[in-house]
């Protein structure tokens, strides 16, 4: 297995090799402890909160708080649960991801193949913008989403998304188009193909990994977002994230923790679900956007 | 590598016809100048009307009357923004170094050809694809001094362990670095093994031939060839930090007091529940210039390697 056994003695690679996967199992163990906390809390009751462990399984596992957390848990003043608020999620994520990855799409498409003189500058420009602190836009944008009249509305959400999403679905296509041979698009030229027609039959049909690297990690991010939704949409029309902090830091009456984690359960789970089942591109798309091309 | 040729097609013996070709050629630039208004006006026009707003008297809305530099020397008066400073260098060192360290130890150890590899790795990932939020609201309960951690090493006889960093106005910044240590790590994991795949066998065979011990090779062939990945790592967990704000929210709400108050929940405040916008603004700015001075370089010496 090892290549060391012929130089150091098997026996010392061998208690190298059980440190080795003992340390990873431990490790792992911690990683998964708050989730496992989480779930085992939300499954558990008041009383049993208050009485046992931490750590211990529920004695008789019980969706109570998951039940009171999505239909009946008080958010403000109205105790409707948390389920109208993932609806809005979803009214905010699908939307700006479809828009912001068909976009980036066609920029990174122009910007490798159809390069004009200032074209990087365009692109650093963007590029730029995946970086910048939001709280430098945050003022104006309040205003302008006051003026158009989308303060608390999930369009004016969408726009947001779509907006600041912009510049990592560009540099996503981008890096990926550049990779992709120039020769093909030259000889449809030659062909008399045009702009959309070369991007429809040629890029197109080649980017899937790409599409789903990009609505992967603008559906994470999106769905993810505190910092929007709080400042541009507090009320009813706030997001998954912003309603489940509103839930646990609320101070009025019982502090019920099992409703609170059944709250994040929720607010997981579309995130989780995507990761477990797609997470190679997850990771891909977490690269992409770390280490620039 | 990559050769940059700034009109992409040449077709001599094509009939040229003008308006088709005028076409061919501004068609991409109109299909690309939406997203690049868009990004003009609602990022560098938005920043700008933000440095403009931190040279006003704006209060509880937008006021555009000339305040000079007063925004500023207000902002650097607030012992609440020096709170904020220094709780940002804590967590800021603090998150960026125990990532690296951890990231890096776990991507060695997985790199010894792993059996479980494939089960191991998404367990270290998974934080990373979880809202602040939610990672927040976890660690919180987690870390309740009455029935967290602190009860469990009680139930388990340790009698006198006490755990109450959430709650206590010195410790609770460091609540903020373990769960921002517990989100990120992972991901820096990710990018170490990465670059570990990617370094050239032969150089560690040889040194192995030459009767290197394992570590000795870690520390002088391979760590150093991973240098371009500790400075991507940098620049990521560097760029989180500056702009961390949900994690804080969701754990300590800021406090106790303003105990685990970092320049964005600073910003937060004092533009939209203090009334002192220009404050705010001006706050913003100096995120902004952190966040700057950090990226742009790095950027910029990106940009230019693909040149070459």
């Amino acid at each position: 297995m090892s290549a060391a056994n012929e130089t150091v003695s098997a026996g010392q690679a061998r208690v190298a090799r059980y440190f080795i996967y003992a340390a990873l199992i431990v490790l792992a163990l911690v990683y998964l402890l708050p989730l496992y906390v989480m779930l085992i809390t939300s499954l558990k009751s008041l009383d049993e909160i208050r009485g046992g462990d931490m750590l211990a399984l529920p004695g008789s596992p019980s969706i109570a708080a998951w039940v009171k957390a999505w239909g009946e848990a008080c958010i403000g003043v109205s105790c409707v649960g948390i389920k109208g608020y993932f609806w809005n999620s979803i009214k905010m994520v699908v939307p700006a991801v479809l828009i912001s990855t068909l976009l980036g799409a066609l920029n990174g498409y122009v910007l490798t193949k159809w390069r004009f003189p200032g074209h990087k500058l365009v692109f650093g420009m963007m590029l730029f913008a995946c970086f910048i602190p939001f709280q430098a836009v945050l003022i104006p944008m309040a205003r302008l989403l006051g003026l158009l009249g989308l303060s608390n509305s999930t369009t004016g959400l969408v726009m947001v998304h779509v907006i600041y999403g912009l510049g990592f679905t560009t540099l996503f296509f981008r890096n990926y188009y550049e990779a992709f041979p120039d020769e093909l698009v030259k000889a449809a030229m030659i062909d008399g193909a045009g702009f959309f027609r070369i991007f429809w039959r040629i890029l197109l049909p080649s980017s899937g990994p790409i599409i789903v690297v990009t609505i992967i990690y603008q559906f994470t991010n999106i769905w993810n977002d505190f910092l929007f939704g709080i400042s541009f949409a507090g009320g009813e029309g706030s997001p998954m994230t912003v309603a489940l902090n509103n839930l646990v830091s609320s101070s009025t009456g019982v502090k019920e923790y099992n409703v609170d984690m059944a709250a994040a359960v929720f607010a997981a789970l579309p995130t989780l679900f995507v990761y477990i089942v797609a997470g190679r591109y997850f990771v891909r798309g977490l690269m992409a956007g770390a280490v620039k091309g | 590598m990559t050769t940059i040729e700034p009109v992409p097609f040449v077709e001599p013996q094509r009939r040229s016809r003008s308006f088709a070709d005028g076409l061919r050629n501004t068609l991409p630039k109109i299909v690309l100048a939406p997203s690049f208004a868009v990004i003009l006006v609602f990022v560098y026009g938005f920043i700008l009307w933000t440095i403009y707003l931190s040279f006003t008297t704006s209060r509880i809305m937008p006021v555009y009357k000339w305040g000079g530099f007063d925004a500023y020397f207000r902002l650097w008066s607030q012992p609440n923004w020096y709170v904020a400073m220094q709780n940002l260098a804590i967590f800021g060192v603090l998150y960026i170094g125990i990532c690296i360290a951890i990231g890096l130890f776990i991507a060695i150890l997985m790199d010894q050809r792993i059996r479980a590899e494939g089960v191991l790795r998404p367990i270290f990932l998974y934080p990373m694809a979880l809202s602040f939020v939610v990672t927040g609201t976890a660690w919180k309960w987690f870390l309740n001094p009455g029935l967290g951690l602190e009860n469990t090493m009680h139930n388990l006889g340790w009698e006198s362990f006490r755990f109450d960093w959430l709650v206590n106005p010195k410790m609770a910044i460091y609540t903020v670095v373990i769960a921002g240590v517990w989100q990120a790590s992972g991901f820096v994991m990710a990018m170490f093994l990465a670059g570990l795949r990617g370094i050239d066998g032969e150089i560690v065979k040889a040194a192995q031939i030459d009767g290197a011990s394992t570590i000795s090779i870690y520390r002088r062939i391979i760590i150093p060839l991973l240098r371009p990945v500790f400075l991507s790592a940098f620049i990521v967990l560097a760029h989180m930090a500056i702009k961390s704000y949900d994690l804080v929210i969701a754990l300590t709400g800021g406090g106790p007091g303003n105990a685990t108050e970092l320049p964005s929940t600073f910003m937060y405040s004092y533009t939209f529940t203090r009334n002192q916008m220009n404050v705010g603004s001006a706050s913003a700015v100096m995120m902004l210039m952190g966040i700057t001075a950090i990226i742009v370089p790095y950027l910029y010496s990106e940009l230019r390697e693909r040149k070459q």
